[in-house]
């Protein structure tokens, strides 16, 4: 267990768990690096690495960038909203346009399912997803499951309930994925519009209560409520939704036990968390972004020395 | 077929440890400023063999020490067959303003020396920094990097392999035969 089985990181979906722990084992090396007081290490200072975000991001991209500096890789970055994209050029002609002054990985954002894995049919370079619509996100979970895996020392035996909207959720689904990989039971909570018809094939808990919800899990991923993904509207309101899934201090309270509080952010305080419960010393989200810069340097580090 | 033969016994290695100690004594006295730093994975042996000696026959029990991997800071990362995975680095010490001792079992190339003065850095700025080396390979080196002190010096070709064998409390050279 050296290497990759995977070359290119296109979802949870084609790893298998031994390069989840790979990835895991690599990553705590780099978290220990990045907390040094030089965090630069010259290991890809040959390799140029491509930031392609056909949608908004903030965190993502910041982390993405900086993991690679931390890496000394050149770093292009591409925003489609300032790009040629606007002016009709298809995906493969740009990435292709882009390949041709001498990239070696593609780190892409793209609002269509299934965008990178049809790069990574056509194109040489090593890819690495960074969302694709609504289909995986798959360094987000991996950083997840590894902060869950820092709290507890393990991620088998944990039960982990992910609550919000199932349906449009790339984030929810890499994390189903990742965390049963890892042996972790999945359960997630959230209103029935929001909920996928494939629900059972994946092997998860539903519940219709949060409280039920809370009271089964160790840890809840709480995600946002995805307006902008919403063709016909889901949900009667957001007040709705925030009074009936929003997770608040009382709640917690009423709870006998101490769980962990995740977010992949962004957060929309006083809908789906309270300020009180995001700010708690339940929460872990700062960890999750620190973990974000260390998870994607491993990603990117371990397929630059997979060899074909 | 491989052939190999033994150039240190279990009893050379262990005079070999206590000499290269009081070498280290003679110039380090209570290493009161100085950190041993070993080069994961192979130096981490020779360096709890160095520690425990200094404890245990000299009475010097709180050197300060640490694993260093250099994995990330290879030349070679990109371009080296097998992937290079790291190992654990544990350096929960400084070296700001330390003599810090670096410790490997074989001295090659030196290439991976050159990569641990660089990965040395983030920890702070030495004093100084030496370099221990169990087996010494002469006439090999790529870069000008000479250690301090030797155990042995052994003059091998390129096709051979020199192995220090902890189990065994042996260094071998294995010399490999392509039929």
């Amino acid at each position: 267990m050296n290497s990759l089985s995977v070359d290119h990181m296109l979802g949870i979906k084609y790893l298998t768990k031994k390069d989840i722990d790979l990835i895991f084992q690599t990553a705590d090396n780099f978290k220990k690096i990045i907390n040094q007081p030089i965090k630069k290490v010259p290991s890809l200072r040959d390799v140029t690495i491509a930031n392609l975000f056909f949608e908004n991001s903030t965190r993502t991209k910041l982390s993405f960038e900086l993991a690679e500096k931390r890496l000394s890789a050149d770093v292009i970055n591409f925003s489609s909203a300032s790009s040629s994209v606007k002016k009709g050029e298809t995906l493969l002609d740009t990435v292709n346009n882009i390949l041709a002054m001498k990239v070696d990985i593609i780190v892409m954002r793209h609002p269509n399912p299934g965008a990178s894995v049809f790069l990574s049919r056509n194109i040489s370079a090593k890819i690495v997803n960074a969302g694709d619509g609504t289909h995986e996100h798959p360094t987000q979970a991996l950083l997840d499951s590894f902060s869950i895996r820092e709290k507890y020392g393990q991620v088998a035996g944990k039960k982990i309930v992910i609550i919000g909207d199932i349906l449009h959720s790339r984030v929810a689904l890499s994390n189903i994925y990742c965390l049963k990989k890892l042996g972790a039971e999945v359960g997630v909570c959230g209103p029935s519009t929001l909920m996928p018809k494939y629900l059972d094939s994946l092997g998860v808990n539903h519940f219709s209560s949060l409280n039920n919800a809370l009271k089964w899990c160790d840890v809840a991923n709480v995600l946002r409520i995805q307006l902008e993904r919403q063709d016909v509207q889901l949900l009667p309101s957001l007040r709705e939704y925030s009074n009936v899934f929003g997770i608040n201090k009382k709640v917690l309270d009423n709870l006998d036990k101490k769980i962990t509080i995740m977010h992949p952010g962004p957060i929309n305080r006083g809908v789906e968390l309270t300020s009180d419960v995001a700010d708690s010393e339940h929460s872990i989200i700062l960890n999750q972004v620190e973990n974000g810069v260390a998870i994607r340097m491993a990603v990117l580090y371990l397929l630059s020395i997979k060899k074909n | 077929m491989n052939e190999q033969r033994e150039i240190l016994n279990s009893t050379q290695l262990d005079i070999i440890i206590k000499r290269l100690s009081q070498e280290l004594i003679e110039s380090h006295q209570d290493f009161s400023s100085s950190v041993i730093v070993s080069l994961q994975p192979r130096g981490k042996y020779l360096a709890n063999r160095l520690i425990s000696c200094l404890s245990e026959n000299f009475n010097l029990t709180s050197i300060a020490s640490g694993d260093l991997d250099i994995s990330f800071y290879r030349d070679d990362l990109l371009t080296k067959k097998l992937p290079i995975i790291p190992e654990e680095i544990n350096m929960d010490i400084s070296t700001e303003n330390k003599r810090v001792i670096l410790v490997d079992d074989v001295l090659f190339t030196a290439r991976s020396v050159r990569a641990a003065m660089d990965a040395i850095m983030p920890f702070g700025r030495p004093q100084s920094i030496e370099l221990l080396v169990l087996i010494d390979r002469r006439l090999s080196r790529h870069i000008p990097i000479q250690p301090n002190y030797v155990g042995k010096i052994v003059d091998a070709i390129d096709s051979e392999r020199v192995i220090v064998d902890w189990k065994k409390n042996s260094v071998l050279i294995l010399k490999e035969k392509n039929e």
